[in-house]
């Protein structure tokens, strides 16, 4: 393994995860994970599948606890937090999930204002206001406001999902392999989404994706994790041209090489 | 451990099995116990302190208590025809038929009433909560509720609770009127009672404590449903497998706890 890879931002970090352990019954799954993120950068994780992507995500959205570690945002570690001091930390995170995860029982619209209306108190008016000017900016028209999650396409939901992370103007946001199961137009329609708005709001981002395409669209770095450490880290340019041989064979595909092939 | 060629040694090896076994079922079931504590407490604290989320608790007093007035009517009715025809052929042997509204009305307050509506919403509502909270944590649903800075328990646990506590009493009243009926048809009807002496012999029988600790019983075994349906539904595993095991296992525990707490209740309040 390549040992001695931080995955280390230059200055300051906006998120931090530091040495960071986690382990599900007898497998371990983060075995010191050390890497940072600068404000305003994108950020795109890449790795095979089990070798901890979702894990680092959710211990930084505090869905998860590590067993050892520390995760700062803005220099705060959050992981010693309460619940509700960490609800309230985290109200400048969007998050965008692999399945959109939208709440099934409510509107396109209640959907997309869900924080603004439960966590920020915001009135069910201007919040339906804001949310359509929301989907909006992810090119939905205000006749989807009424419709139901169920009555959308896989791509349209993931735009709602995108809506929903944006409306509060975070200054950080997350994605959960966004393109996953969408078809390459519909895929790099949604990876130019991303892009547009993070620049636009001029936000941190950090993306997990198996998606290469994906990633050398919405990337500023690319980090590649592998037995729960970072094994590279460099410029979006040099996916292509590292020699790092884990980026290597996961970059071609091959079968042949460092990382065996889970199957 | 050593164990000898004529397998002395084996006897004591299959009696610390054995042990092992019981230590760990012990230790699993005070694990459970604990974590349900822990759960209906943190429910309950949501439930009863701000920020409280009044479209939810409506919505779920909709779901729970209003939609299940037709299944709970129904088996309270069916339930106080069947009990007036077996008390009467019963008494009838002690020529004690004429006690039939009497026990008619004693029976489905304080006993058939509460606990009959209530499984009736074991199966209904913690089946149901069970399954769409189950769901929910499936589909990332919750892990997005979350990250939108709102409380699961505030917004889904809370409401679900409160509306049970509140729902099931109203709908064992219901049940209550419904199965007295049901009996003052069958008697009328069936058995040739005059409707004066039926309704006479209810009313001055009946005390106003057989029926608030029925809706005593009621508000406990609301409790009850509400609890397994959301506790199983949170911890439910393993996708669409995971959620129809969340379901089965609310169903299960709720009635299962039901009966008991009904146990101890009536033991308490007979000897209140």
């Amino acid at each position: 393994m390549n040992e001695g890879v931080t995955g280390s931002a230059e200055g300051p970090a906006k998120l931090e995860w530091r040495g960071v352990y986690k382990r599900f019954a007898r497998a371990p799954v983060l075995a010191g994970l050390d890497l940072a993120v600068a404000p305003g950068r994108s950020l795109v994780l890449i790795g095979g599948s089990g070798q901890g992507k979702s894990v680092t995500l959710k211990i930084a959205l505090g869905l998860m606890q590590p067993d050892a570690g520390q995760v700062l945002l803005d220099g705060v570690e959050v992981t010693a937090l309460s619940e509700g001091a960490r609800r309230r930390m985290f109200s400048g995170i969007g998050m965008l999930f692999q399945g959109a995860a939208l709440f099934d029982s409510l509107t396109i619209w209640e959907n997309v204002a869900f924080r603004l209306i439960h966590a920020d108190g915001v009135a069910r008016g201007e919040a339906r206001e804001r949310a359509v000017a929301a989907l909006q900016l992810v090119r939905l028209g205000p006749d989807v406001a009424q419709l139901y999650p169920g009555e959308m396409s896989g791509g349209m939901q993931k735009r709602v999902g995108l809506a929903r992370a944006i409306v509060g103007q975070p200054d950080i946001l997350f994605f959960d392999e966004p393109t996953t199961g969408l078809d390459p137009i519909t895929a790099a329609a949604i990876n130019e989404l991303i892009v547009d708005k993070v620049r636009s709001l001029g936000c941190t981002a950090v993306s997990i994706t198996h998606d290469l395409a994906s990633a050398r669209t919405i990337a500023d770095e690319v980090a590649m994790l592998h037995q729960g450490s970072i094994v590279w880290r460099g410029p979006v340019g040099e996916l292509d041209t590292t020699d790092n041989p884990y980026v290597r064979q996961f970059v071609s595909g091959s079968s042949q090489g460092p990382i065996d092939a889970n199957v | 451990m050593a164990i000898d060629s004529d397998g002395a040694g084996s006897a004591p090896a299959a009696a610390l099995r054995w042990v092992a076994l019981i230590g760990r079922t012990t230790l699993g079931m005070a694990t459970e116990v604990g974590a349900i504590t822990h759960f209906a407490s943190r429910g309950l604290y949501a439930a009863v302190t701000p920020r409280w989320f009044p479209r939810q608790i409506l919505r779920q007093l909709a779901a729970i208590g209003f939609l299940s007035l037709p299944v709970v009517g129904l088996t309270a009715w069916f339930t106080g025809a069947a009990l007036a025809l077996n008390i009467y052929s019963g008494g009838d042997r002690l020529n004690a038929e004429q006690f039939m509204p009497q026990v008619v009305a004693l029976g489905i307050t304080r006993e058939l009433g509460p606990v009959l509506a209530a499984l009736m919403l074991a199966g209904r509502v913690s089946a149901a909560i069970a399954s769409e909270i189950g769901a929910m944590r499936a589909t990332e649903q919750i892990d997005a509720m979350v990250t939108l800075s709102t409380d699961p328990f505030r917004y889904l646990i809370g409401p679900r609770l409160l509306a049970a506590i509140i729902a099931l009493p109203l709908l064992t009243l219901v049940a209550d009127i419904i199965g007295i009926a049901g009996g003052w048809q069958v008697g009328i009807h069936l058995l040739g009672i005059s409707p004066a002496t039926y309704i006479i012999n209810t009313t001055t029988f009946l005390s106003a404590w057989d029926v608030e600790s029925g809706l005593v019983k009621a508000a406990v075994f609301g409790f009850i449903v509400g609890l397994m349906g959301c506790y199983h539904g949170m911890n439910a595993t393993g996708g669409a497998r995971g959620v129809g095991r969340a379901t089965t296992q609310a169903v299960v525990s709720a009635a299962i706890l039901i009966l008991a707490a009904d146990y101890l209740l009536t033991t308490l309040f007979t000897r209140l």
